[in-house]
């Protein structure tokens, strides 16, 4: 019994409990939007087009050169946090929060 | 032996008296922690039963985290490779997004004490966990290598010794640091250790970038100084890269792959997964991983900083440098192997700094045209031996990159209690780390390993004996690759994290993600990746671990697989990993109901 490799695989639709997979959705959704963002940042600005956003300065550096040494970290910080947060949001929604 | 003549190299060091009060004071402290919070059980030992608060959590995570590696050897790397430092600044933080978002949260509700734990419980299998123990064992031997060259260049510089014994005498300092402790007494020391190691990391940091541009916070100082234009325009003129110039150190593909191999390195990485088990819930998980990302950042975005006023101020001393060619004798009357230099900076300081670093043998000075200058310009060289290739280098002989965050005070002239306490903060940084991860190599040996299947009816006190004779064998192991290093402390250490993406992050994300992931896919996914990885990196690096017995590399820099560097293979091996177990799973049967149970479990955080 073979499944398809696809991202809807990840809940089984024999799942005992649909509360319990629009949850997993929901996190995977938010996961999804941030880790986009994280490559977006890390690789996109950082890497592949670093001498495009070199032309543009902030201060004395290019702007690549400062998202790779300085300002990809600062984001990375706010995905860790928007992560933490978004969970909190959903959790409560979902009454699966360990407040609630 | 005689002492009875003063000799010239015997400049007394100045911050010698304030390293050792520092270094006294910082051990107590850390005994006295590990004493309050002593463990005897084995949940307490390697967990610390549960009750850590997120803060402290994230602050521990945070030391146990940033190691000698990002201690001491990240800036001077950075220092060094210009624009592509980058690649060990986001590797090292971004991954912390990927574990933070994949893994804590879940590792944290399946909640058992290791990592092999989860994957031999995920994958229904003890071939898997025996696996997955062996992996942690390779990749925490491999850090704590990196760690020892750390400990050991702190004690070489400041009882000014041979790097060997310095690492001799650090391997017996972290040993009975880790023997005593357990994961309690380790969360409470590492909180404060967090405090010291980033206390030392700031003070001359700041002090740097307000003498360099007058600005305090180095962060600032860093974009709105006009240090990189001056920096870039002297580099040119010694024939050298611009520092801010992309692709100057590694190809754009080695970028891309060495800071892969550290970010899914950084999410696989046991010790640091094994926090997560410490906390109270998956919501204190998250929050705990927040807070440190956060500690994380606040050293990760200074240490650019640092290494760029670094490189510049190194420069601004040391080119134009009068210098002296001193008597060839150490104190005890032994000869030098190199010759030693007395320097003067060109505005006329005597540069003692040098002097006492020349003496470790990490600072080497060649004065190739002999005219008592030093010039850092470029030039060709005519090769010793006719065999060998033509170099081209500057009259700096050698200067060991690990050795730039350390001697920066001393550079920058700062007072002699700076200097030490970047000593001190090098000890703790390199202290909690080893600590961690030598709580899992004795966890993987004696929990994963010894007591399941040689004496699964060991006591309490038994399993704690266990854990800590296990502790002891890590050290000797580590010890011998910080005496014989494959690379600089950070190089050593990003080995480490390419060993440890190819092998668990693989299986630990789709162990999570992808139910149907079986125990063949993910034992066959593992010993591919690691092996291959690990086959890689021996090869590139065999002259520097086996000294003995190569003289060169098997695979040498011109024939490196498509020219990817042995620190990013494990980019290579996780790709295969991730395929194999894909595939593998794929073709076999799927996982029993039982573990699918678990999955959706583990995905719910309650």
């Amino acid at each position: 019994m073979s499944k398809p490799l696809s991202r809807s695989e990840t809940s089984s639709p024999r799942h005992p409990n649909p509360n319990a997979r629009s949850y997993w959705q929901a996190n995977l959704r938010v996961v999804g939007m941030l880790l986009t963002i994280w490559f977006i940042v890390a690789y996109g600005i950082s890497i592949l087009f670093i001498e495009q956003f070199n032309t543009i300065k902030i201060g004395s550096v290019g702007l690549g050169f400062w998202f790779a040494q300085q300002g990809s970290i600062f984001v990375f910080v706010g995905l860790v946090w928007i992560y933490a947060v978004a969970m909190d949001v959903i959790d409560r929604k979902f009454h699966k929060g360990e407040r609630s | 032996m005689n002492h009875a003549a003063p000799l010239l190299l015997a400049i007394v060091d100045p911050a010698l008296p304030w390293t050792w009060t520092f270094v006294g004071i910082s051990f107590v402290l850390y005994l006295y922690i590990g004493w309050r919070s002593r463990v005897t059980d084995t949940e307490g030992f390697y967990v610390a039963g549960k009750g850590v608060p997120a803060i402290a959590n994230g602050a521990a995570t945070a030391a146990d985290w940033m190691s000698a590696a990002s201690f001491i050897g990240m800036a001077g790397l950075i220092s060094f490779s210009g624009s592509d430092g980058c690649v060990y600044l986001m590797g090292w933080t971004g991954g912390y997004v990927l574990l933070a978002l994949l893994l804590a949260p879940y590792l944290r509700k399946f909640g058992h004490y290791t990592v092999p734990d989860f994957i031999g419980q995920r994958y229904y299998s003890e071939t898997a966990r025996i696996v997955a123990a062996i992996c942690a064992i390779l990749i925490s031997v491999t850090y704590v290598g990196g760690q020892m060259r750390g400990v050991g260049l702190v004690f070489a510089r400041f009882l000014e010794i041979d790097l060997n014994y310095g690492v001799i005498i650090g391997m017996a300092i972290v040993g009975f640091f880790s023997v005593l402790g357990g994961m309690k007494g380790i969360t409470w020391t590492q909180v404060a250790q967090y405090g010291v190691l980033i206390v030392a990391f700031m003070v001359p940091s700041i002090a740097i970038s307000t003498m360099l541009t007058g600005q305090p916070v180095p962060q600032i100082g860093f974009v709105a100084s006009d240090i990189s234009e001056k920096l870039n325009a002297v580099l040119l003129e010694l024939g050298e890269r611009e520092y801010t110039q992309p692709f100057s150190k590694f190809s754009r593909l080695n970028v891309f792959c060495i800071t892969a191999a550290l970010m899914f390195g950084t999410a696989g990485l046991p010790h640091v997964i094994v926090r997560f088990y410490t906390v109270k819930d998956v919501r204190a998980a998250r929050y705990s991983a927040v807070w440190a990302i956060l500690f994380i950042a606040v050293l990760y975005t200074t240490a650019p900083a640092l290494g760029m006023f670094a490189r510049y101020n190194l420069i601004k001393n040391l080119h134009g440098a009068k210098i002296e060619e001193l008597q060839q004798v150490t104190e005890t009357g032994e000869k030098m192997p190199f010759p030693l230099y007395s320097l003067t900076s060109p505005d006329g300081k005597p540069l003692d700094w040098a002097m006492r670093w020349q003496r470790t043998g990490l600072l080497q000075i060649d004065d190739l045209d002999h005219d008592g200058l030093i010039s850092l310009e470029l030039r060709d060289v005519t090769p010793a031996s006719p065999s060998s290739k033509p170099a081209r280098r500057s009259e700096l002989g050698k200067i060991d990159q690990d050795i730039i965050v350390l001697s920066t005070p001393e550079v920058a002239g700062l007072p002699p209690w700076v200097i030490a306490l970047v000593a001190v903060g090098g000890l703790a940084a390199a202290l909690s780390t080893a600590s961690g991860l030598l709580l899992v190599i004795s966890s993987s040996l004696a929990h994963d390993l010894y007591v399941r299947y040689y004496a699964p009816h060991a006591t309490e006190m038994q399993r704690v004996t266990i854990g800590r004779v296990a502790i002891i064998f890590g050290i000797v192991v580590a010890g011998y690759f910080g005496i014989h290093p494959p690379g600089f402390v950070g190089e050593v250490v990003s080995f480490a994290f390419g060993l440890a993406a190819a092998s668990f992050f693989p299986a630990i994300f789709l162990g999570i993600f992808f139910k149907r992931a079986n125990r063949t896919g993910a034992v066959t996914g593992m010993i591919v990746g690691m092996v291959t990885t690990m086959c890689y990196i021996v090869m590139c690096t065999t002259d520097k671990v086996f000294p003995q017995f190569f003289t060169s590399p098997i695979i040498s820099p011109d024939h490196w697989w498509f020219g990817i560097s042995p620190q990013g293979i494990g980019t290579v091996g996780m790709l295969l990993n991730f395929a194999v177990t894909i595939v593998v799973s794929l073709t076999t049967p799927p996982p029993p109901k039982e573990i699918m149970e678990l999955i959706e479990s583990v995905r719910t955080p309650n």
